[in-house]
Formats: C-alpha cells, sequence, structure tokens
C-alpha cells in the first residue's frame, strides 16, 4: 500500500516541532494554490530516450550483463565519491516526490539521517510490499530491471550512510524475489555491492526480506514491525523512523520506484529530471492503467500529462469510446474517484489530482465505464479494507466494517437516503483517528462515491423501496 | 396524539430489532484458534530436512545480532514449504525453538499474515483476485470457472483432494487482470476458456504456462508497443556535466 497511506504531512511534523500541527492543517488550502508559472504548457509524451526504466517490458536480458549495456552501474563509484551531499543535492534539485503515493520530497527526506551519529548503524528499507489494489508498477521493476533497483540502494545507502538495505517484497512475488535474489548475487559477485562496493571503499550490504501476505505492511512502521518478526501492526510516530526504525536503528523507508530511478537522476543529472512535469511535480512517473481500457498496460510518461491522453495513447481508449466512460480512480484505490466531466481536464501530477479533490497515490489508474456498478466497485473495494485493517486502532477496525455492511445494502438500495450521510460521517470519524493511513485509504473511497454520486445512491433506494416497500432502515430511522 | 403513538412503537421496534455487534475476530476468513485435528497436532514431529537447515543458516545470517527474530516469517514460510502448504502447530513450535522465543510470539505472527495456512490444503493453492480491478475485467466469471471445474468451494478443499479455492486480495497484477495464483505462478489475462484449461493441465499434474495469456509478454500494450519501440541508450548516455571529469 506504500504511501498511498502515508499522510501527506508525515515527516514533516517532527522537523518543524511545534509548528507541525499547523502545517498540517494548512496544508490542503495551500496546496491548492498553483500560483508559479511554469516553464512549458504541454506534458507527455515523452521520448524513449528519456524513460528510465528501459527494460519495463522485459524484452531485454535483465541480469547483470544486459543492465551494463543499458547503462547501469556506469560511474556509480564516480557518484559514490562525490559524497552525501553531492548525492542529496542532485535529488533536491530533481524535485522528486516519494512514489510510494505520499509524495514527500526523496532528497528531504534522505537529508533527514545525516544527524550526527551516536553510533547506531543506520538502514535503508525499500518497501516492495506492492499491494494497492491497482497498483502493479513495482512487480515490473523487481522482475525486469533489478539492478536499477539494487544501484538505487546502494547510492540511496551511501547518501544516508546506511550499512544496509532490506527490501521487504510481499510474499506473493515468489518469482519477482527470485529474479531479484539472482540479481543481488551476481552484484555481489562482480563487487558491485559488499564489501568496499564498486571499488568506492563503502561496505553496503543488500538483503531481500520476504513478506506473507498483508497489505498493511506496505505501511513504513508496519513494514519495520514485519521485518523485525512481529504482526505488522503501525508504530506511534513519533518517533519517526528517521529517529528509532528497524532493530532501534535510525531507518528511511522508500518505495521501489523512488529508488531505482535515483541513479539514473544522479548519472544525467537532477536538472534533466526536473525539466519533465509541472514545477513541484518534477519527473518521470510509472503509470499502471487497468479497468475498462482496450489495452491495459503499464508505461513510463511524463508526470503532468493530461489524464485523457495518456488512456488514449497508451491504453487504447476507454473500452466503447470515451463518452463511455463512468468514472476513474486515478491513483489507487485509496484515491477518491472522479466522474468524466472532470477526467476531461485534470493533469496526472499531484497538484492537479488534489484540486479535482482527489489525489496521484501510486498512479494507478482504474478505469470504469457506463457497464459498471459503480457502488459495488466501491463496496469491494472497502471489503478489502475490512479484510486488511490489522485491527489495532477502533475506528478503523469497527468503522471499516460498518461501511463495509452499509455500502453493501446501497449496492441493492436496500437502505434509506437519511444513512447516506451517517455513511459519510463515519467515514469522516475513521479520516485522521487512527495511527496509520489505512482508515483514511478507507475512508476516501466512500466520500468519493458519495461526493460524486449520490444521486445514483438515492435512485437505488427508491427504485429497491418500490418493489420491496420500505427498508429496514427506512423504517427505524 | 396519533404521532406520538406511531413514534412509541417504533421506538419499542427499534429497540427490540437491534442487532448484536459481532466483533472483527469473527469477521476474519479462518479461524483464528488452533483446534487439535488427527493431521494437526502438538504431538507430531516436525524438523527440517538438512537441506532447510542450510538455508535457515543463510537466513538467520541477514539478520544483525540480537535481532534473530526478524527471521520468523521466513523460517515460517520455509516450514510451509516443506509441509505441502500449510503450517501445522509443530513446525510452529520448532520455529519458536529455533529464535529461542515464547510460542505465543509465533502464534501471533502466523495468525496474522494470510499466506500463512493453518489447515491441511490441497497440492494446487488456486488463489483467485477478485478486488475491483480484476472484478473490473470479469473475475467472478473466472472464479465461477474454477469453482465448476474443481468442484471445490471458495475457502475450502475439492473432494479428490488436489484442489483449494481462495478468494484472495489484490495480488499486484492489475493491468494482468483478471488473474489467479497457483501455488508460486501468476496466471494473467485470463479468460473462462484459459482457466478450465488450466484446471484441466493441473488435474493431470502437468504444468501450465504461467503468465499472460492473451498473447502479450508481460504488461505492455497488446497489439503494438507505444513506447520502449527504441533500442535502449547505452552507458553514458545523456552523462551530466558534474560527472565528466
Amino acid at each position: 500500500m506504500a504511501g498511498a497511506l502515508a499522510r501527506i504531512v508525515q515527516g514533516t511534523k517532527s522537523h518543524l516541532g511545534i509548528a507541525g500541527p499547523l502545517v498540517s492543517i494548512t496544508s490542503g488550502s495551500v496546496r491548492f494554490q498553483q500560483t508559479e508559472s511554469q516553464g512549458k504548457t504541454k506534458y507527455g509524451p515523452l521520448a524513449d530516450a528519456d524513460r528510465v526504466f528501459t527494460n519495463l517490458y522485459g524484452r531485454h536480458d535483465w541480469r547483470l550483463k544486459g543492465a551494463l549495456a543499458r547503462g547501469d552501474w556506469y560511474m556509480t563509484k564516480n557518484i559514490l565519491e562525490k559524497g552525501t551531499d553531492w548525492i542529496v543535492n542532485e535529488l533536491k534539485t530533481s524535485g522528486l516526490r516519494g512514489r510510494g503515493g505520499a509524495g514527500f520530497p526523496t532528497g528531504m527526506k534522505w537529508s533527514f539521517m545525516n544527524k550526527p551519529s551516536d553510533g547506531r548503524p543506520k538502514y535503508l528499507v525499500v518497501n516492495a510490499d506492492e499491494g494497492e489494489p491497482g497498483t502493479c508498477k513495482d512487480r515490473e521493476i523487481m522482475r525486469h530491471d533489478p539492478h536499477k533497483l539494487i544501484e538505487g540502494c546502494l547510492i540511496a545507502g551511501r547518501a544516508m550512510g546506511a550499512q544496509a538495505a532490506y527490501i521487504y517484497i510481499r510474499g506473493e512475488f515468489y518469482n519477482e524475489a527470485s529474479n531479484l535474489q539472482v540479481a543481488i548475487a551476481e552484484a555481489y559477485q562482480a563487487g558491485l555491492i559488499g564489501k568496499n562496493s564498486c571499488g568506492s571503499g563503502y561496505d553496503f550490504d543488500v538483503f531481500v526480506h520476504r513478506g506473507a501476505g498483508a497489505y498493511i505492511c506496505g505501511e513504513e512502521t508496519a513494514l519495520i514491525e514485519s521485518i523485525e518478526g512481529k504482526q505488522g501492526k503501525p508504530r506511534l510516530k513519533p518517533p519517526f523512523p528517521a529517529d528509532v526504525g528497524l532493530f532501534g536503528c535510525p531507518t528511511t523507508v522508500n518505495n521501489v520506484e523512488t529508488i531505482a530511478v535515483s541513479p539514473t537522476i544522479c548519472r544525467r543529472g537532477g536538472k534533466w529530471f526536473a525539466s519533465f512535469g509541472r514545477t513541484r511535480n518534477s519527473g518521470t512517473k510509472l503509470f499502471n492503467i487497468s479497468g475498462h481500457v482496450n489495452t491495459p498496460c503499464t508505461v513510463e510518461e511524463e508526470m503532468s500529462i493530461p489524464l485523457k491522453e495518456l488512456i488514449e495513447r497508451h491504453a487504447g481508449g476507454v473500452c466503447g469510446g470515451w463518452d463511455n466512460l463512468l468514472a476513474i480512480i486515478p491513483g489507487g484505490s485509496s484515491t477518491p474517484l472522479i466522474p468524466k466531466h472532470v477526467c476531461e481536464t485534470v493533469l496526472m501530477d499531484f497538484d492537479g489530482l488534489v484540486a479535482a479533490q482527489t489525489s496521484l497515490g501510486t498512479a494507478a489508474i482504474i478505469v470504469m465505464d457506463k457497464s459498471t456498478d459503480i457502488v459495488k466497485a466501491i463496496a469491494r473495494l472497502i471489503m478489502f479494507y475490512k479484510h486488511e485493517s490489522c485491527g489495532q486502532c477502533t475506528p478503523c477496525r469497527e468503522g471499516v466494517s460498518w461501511m463495509n455492511k452499509m455500502i453493501y445494502r446501497f449496492v441493492e438500495g436496500n437502505a434509506s437516503p437519511k444513512e447516506i450521510d451517517m455513511l459519510w460521517e463515519i467515514s469522516k470519524q475513521i479520516e485522521g483517528h487512527t495511527i496509520c493511513a489505512l482508515g483514511d485509504g478507507a475512508a476516501w473511497p466512500v466520500q468519493g462515491l458519495i461526493r460524486h454520486f449520490r444521486p445514483e445512491l438515492e435512485r437505488r433506494m427508491q427504485t429497491y423501496a418500490m418493489t420491496h416497500g420500505p427498508s429496514k432502515a427506512e423504517r427505524l430511522y | 396524539m396519533l404521532s406520538s403513538l406511531r413514534s412509541g412503537v417504533q421506538g419499542l421496534w427499534r429497540a427490540s430489532s437491534r442487532a448484536l455487534q459481532t466483533t472483527s475476530t469473527l469477521q476474519h476468513d479462518s479461524l483464528f484458534v488452533h483446534r487439535d485435528t488427527p493431521e494437526d497436532n502438538p504431538n507430531i514431529a516436525f524438523e527440517f530436512t538438512p537441506e532447510n537447515q542450510q538455508r535457515i543458516d543463510a537466513l538467520l545470517a541477514i539478520y544483525p545480532e540480537g535481532h534473530k527474530r526478524g527471521a520468523m516469517i521466513p523460517l515460517l514460510d520455509l516450514a510451509q514449504r516443506q509441509n505441502g502448504g500449510w503450517l501445522p502447530i509443530s513446525a510452529m513450535h520448532k520455529v519458536a525453538e529455533l529464535l529461542s522465543l515464547p510460542r505465543m510470539r509465533v502464534y501471533e505472527v502466523a495468525t496474522f499474515y494470510t499466506m500463512f495456512i493453518r489447515r491441511p490444503i490441497g497440492k494446487y493453492h488456486l488463489q483467485v483476485c477478485t478486488t475491483t480491478p480484476c472484478w473490473l475485467r470479469g473475475s467472478d466469471a473466472v472464479l465461477k470457472a474454477i469453482v465448476d471445474a474443481t468442484g471445490c468451494e471458495v475457502g475450502g478443499n475439492s473432494p479428490c483432494g488436489k484442489f483449494s479455492i481462495s478468494e484472495v486480495e489484490c495480488l499486484g497484477a492489475c493491468v494482468n487482470a483478471p488473474m489467479v495464483q497457483v501455488n508460486d505462478d501468476y496466471y494473467e489475462d485470463l479468460t473462462v476458456e484459459d482457466t478450465k484449461e488450466i484446471i484441466e493441465k493441473l488435474k493431470r499434474d502437468e504444468k501450465p504456462k504461467p503468465g499472460p495469456r492473451s498473447g502479450r509478454f508481460a504488461s505492455e500494450p497488446l497489439g503494438g508497443l507505444t513506447s520502449l519501440t527504441e533500442e535502449p541508450t547505452g552507458p553514458g548516455y545523456g552523462l551530466q556535466d558534474g560527472l565528466k571529469a
């Protein structure tokens, strides 16, 4: 689930001290402003030479030989020798924001690790517990471009002075984990990682840890708990992982895509990366387009590309034509859906989607055409969250179950229109009242549904009442 | 007055019709508690094979001293693989012994993660993803085809003992929906016919070819690439000035 669930303000609070809570309150409104002048007016399509993941479709050799031919591990030693500040600065210049969903600036996140050492080792943890419905980008990286990820681990590790990286891969990805393990073994044998990595004098290990099927382990602190061999239940923050993380040591948790793009950023320069997309949303991004499109696919594109162009160019358009579109979930299951009229113009980046009252999340686009039972589609997502709630916080454990029960009645229309507001209120009571952001992620799809499809819900209830008489809920309330 | 009478009656009815609340443990899809059965009880000994002993040493080596507990999930997974796809209670005890932990710590983990199956299952564990992206592309029909072809209920074992079916949450192959995981392999871009063919092959213990069934290789758009049509760029392409010495 990665960071689609990590709250946007994560990280900033601890570093702003007492002003932290203020920032979290105002961030919503600040982020709507899009006043800066943009250097470009047209975004996408991306040229092949500017794509980072050149073996996304596995048409070339994924092993070390093929990776070297595609330019991985080129001048890695020189990059490592440039040192921490240089690498962090390149990342800051690039404007890279975490690709797991929360969009926290990566350069800043890495710089939190460079506090004076107190003797504890530091760790890099890579979040490959990809489980957000709609998202399947990290899988392609791990099975077809694993060396990009390993090189990224080394560079990120150097930037934060970590001694080892743990890649936490979801247990279902058995074949992907084995590709990754083979690539790691190759890198060790070639002297690229391990003692004196790339001949730079820096020791760095990369380990793979397979999970065992729990979406919640994509939350960073739950992931840390899981590597420690415990139940994947998120920890309270603060202390943030940058202070007390894996095995009690300073830790940074990053998404696979974030880590895998960092070597290319260092090689081609932060300015090159920042030249794509709008200001504050820069770079290239892997988009997963699934659902009712003619040719579902994973594709790397420029940030800020219009949603409509993305779907028509790469996914062969919506089934039955653009006019057959009902709604789109733009960033994985946790993000609220947007109806067709919003999809016409919206730009696929952090700010563009926040302005449309949704979020970029993991950029997993789920397209639904007019044949879709939209209420059932959302109900199925709520069932997912009910299943995956770790059961630690009451609002999420009980609230999501309530929402699940209610929304499955809404599918048939066996409910009272007053319950729509009640459902909205439950979702608001879950949101923000839990340790991690799974509760938020469960509440947002429901809120999106009510925001845009309330007439549809009411129509169903009327139809039900006409055939079955007033529902039990109608008689009660 | 009539209205007050009505509201009174309604109030009574409301009080009497209030449903009992159940806790989330009962809403989970598998039982949390262990019940001794002839196949699964603490008296059945469990030992790791010598090959797996070596794997255990390798797994323990990646965790720092004092935090060997980190190897718990990999060890349980190893035990489950050795035991034919499910995790008996004696294997949990063995893992607790190896890690010098109270047994409870292992029970906690084994019940939390859905990939640990604490009941005997068939040789082929068919996990059908039915979350929204797969559902939109017709996973209901795929699930029905599997249930019909194997004669096995969702969450149960088939009469022949060869198959077990689970309805699972997102398996992370949404672009290749609908999909089914059979043991470790993903079968993607399925139609009802493909599904039947896979089951037929499994019944004969042949291994169907994993991966997408629609003719594509991975997650590229079917019927022609829209990107990455050129040869990949080589080492040093677009190198920044800061690295040119």
